[in-house]
């Protein structure tokens, strides 16, 4: 299991969300953050109000899946998010040792899907 | 573009200088040989429609956040922005020539430009229109009227259109729709005004007139992407419900202040605008409870909304019982056109613009037409209901008039503004909202 963790342009969310169903990815968080990348915001500010110093809007996906839906989520991801422009994002995956499902109790692979 | 509008700037400023300039004199030349037992100033009168004109130019501000709270939060200011700026603008284009072109003798469609620049609309009374109050106290008064008219279509277009091509838009629909059907409804020489048209406050001018003008914007503008896919829920209800309210309190003034006096009349629309948009705002309220399963906070105040624009027209023609059924009513009609017409046709009326002033104004004209009584207004006339089906069809055919002037104008202006720079903006700023793209700002931040 790994858990993918997407920032994004708030822009292209729909986007994403549409690539996304389309490869049948069908759980996600969506929240809405505040950051910056190499170049501080700075050359970014054409396609970005300005918050609190140079920090810019962004959106942050977060998608546990199986193994088998890494690649496909990935690409999704980076499909619908793609504009060539700096600021695109960054797709973060890391390792998922456990998963429970709160209603019935169940764990691991059978709990994300 | 922008040379051209430094150089329409400098015209107007020399054109104005020149015209006020002269109107000194003018104005002075007619006090002197004016008749002052003709013209008497009533002051309880003035006072009243003065406090009117407050009351109707809230409403713009009024209007900007009933519709500001119902969009996506992307575009809220992009909304405050386009009802400020239309403030802005159309006060401007009626002391130059709107008002003239409005309310000037001239012929049945419209008026001249013989009173340009407020040449010669002094502070004595101008009795074709009202002889207690000086005539730039009736012209600032219908100046508000003149400035809601265009700000009631935004609900239309909202979140898509570029904000250049909505002033040029606006500007021209004002001065070859807004101005025409004023002059035609209730400028001296208007044809439908020599009909017999009844319009009190201005359901033709105003609501119908901006209804259709939305409509047609609204089908041809496209939908918004995100139309088809899901819904977009109000981002600021609780701001939706305060510019109804100012909305509410406004239309006193544009109701009873459209009386010309503090008298009986005025008193009359007062009570029957107050008892049609409570009608209308629990009509609603209880059409959502039976048929969505709840009342809603949007339902009861697009209600109210639709009441008040229902009443405007039969204000000073009706009393309390028709008042009652014109508000219960009004709210089917809308409820109806935004429920399921809408839905059925597929177009993005995005903030109902049509669905309530377009659809409650035409029944508030007709409304008038079968409702309106001597008893209440000797100028006036009576209706259908009374035995006089006349007042009926001349209402009809008003009604008529207006929607075909409205729909065919308003499609050429549009089509003209599209060809010379594009009415739409493009895909990612529509996804990025209008906020950030018209005008480099949010309004609301995430930390401090």
């Amino acid at each position: 299991m790994k858990l993918i963790i997407a920032i994004i342009q708030p822009h292209r969310l729909e986007q994403v969300k549409e690539k996304l169903y389309d490869a049948e990815v069908n759980l996600i968080t969506v929240s809405e953050v505040l950051g910056h990348g190499r170049q501080k915001g700075v050359t970014e500010i054409y396609r970005g109000f300005k918050e609190t110093g140079n920090l810019l809007r962004k959106i942050r996906l977060e998608i546990a899946v199986n193994d088998n839906f890494v690649e496909p989520t990935i690409r999704a991801i980076t499909e619908g998010a793609r504009t060539g422009q700096i600021g695109d994002g960054k797709i973060f995956v890391l390792d998922l040792p456990e998963c429970i499902r709160i209603r019935t109790g169940e764990s691991g692979g059978e709990a994300i899907g | 573009m922008k040379k051209l509008l430094l150089l329409i700037l400098v015209v107007l400023c020399l054109s104005t200088a020149n015209v006020f300039g002269e109107s000194g004199t003018t104005q002075s030349q007619q006090t002197a040989i004016a008749t002052p037992a003709a013209l008497k100033v009533d002051t309880g009168d003035t006072a009243w429609v003065l406090i009117s004109s407050a009351l109707v130019m809230l409403m713009t501000p009024g209007l900007a956040f009933f519709y500001g709270g119902l969009v996506r939060r992307k575009n809220i200011l992009g909304i405050l922005m386009q009802c400020f700026i239309i403030l802005a603008a159309l006060s401007l284009q009626w002391v130059l020539f709107g008002y003239s072109l409005s309310f000037s003798p001239g012929n049945g469609f419209i008026g001249s430009l013989k009173w340009f620049g407020l040449r010669g609309v002094g502070l004595e009374p101008y009795p074709d229109y009202s002889a207690t109050i000086p005539h730039q106290a009736f012209m600032i008064f219908q100046a508000m009227f003149a400035v809601i008219t265009p700000a009631l279509i935004i609900g239309a277009f909202a979140e898509r259109m570029k904000f250049s091509a909505f002033l040029i838009f606006t500007l021209l629909w004002a001065t070859f729709v807004y101005d025409p059907i004023a002059h035609m409804v209730w400028g001296v020489g208007g044809w439908l005004r020599n009909l017999g048209v009844l319009d009190f406050a201005g359901g033709t001018a105003v609501h119908i007139n901006a209804g259709i003008a939305a409509l047609v914007t609204a089908i041809i503008v496209g939908k918004r992407k995100c139309y088809d896919k899901h819904p977009t829920p109000p981002h600021n209800l609780p701001f939706s419900v305060l510019g109804a309210a100012l909305l509410w309190f406004g239309w006193f003034g544009f109701n009873a202040g459209s009386a010309l006096g503090a008298n009986g009349l005025a008193t009359n629309a007062f009570v029957v605008t107050n008892t049609a948009a409570a009608a209308a705002a629990l009509s609603w309220a209880f059409l959502d409870w039976r048929f969505n399963g709840n009342p809603t906070m949007l339902g009861t105040i697009s209600g109210a909304v639709a009441g008040l624009v229902a009443i405007t027209p039969a204000a000073g023609f009706v009393g309390i019982g028709a008042a009652i059924m014109i508000g219960l009513l009004v709210s089917v009609f809308c409820f109806v056109a935004v429920g399921f017409v809408k839905r059925r046709f597929g177009y993005d009326d995005s903030l109902d613009a049509f669905g309530i002033h377009g659809i409650g104004g035409i029944w508030g004209a007709l409304a008038t037409g079968l409702f309106a009584t001597k008893a209440i207004n000797p100028a006036g006339a009576d209706g259908l209901l009374l035995g006089n089906p006349r007042q009926f069809l001349i209402q009809l055919a008003a009604v008529i008039v207006t929607i075909v002037y409205a729909l065919v104008i308003t499609f050429i202006i549009y089509k003209l503004v599209d060809v010379v720079i594009g009415v739409r903006v493009v895909e990612e700023e529509e996804a990025m909202g209008l906020d950030l793209t018209q005008h480099n700002e949010r309004a609301y931040t995430m930390l401090e």
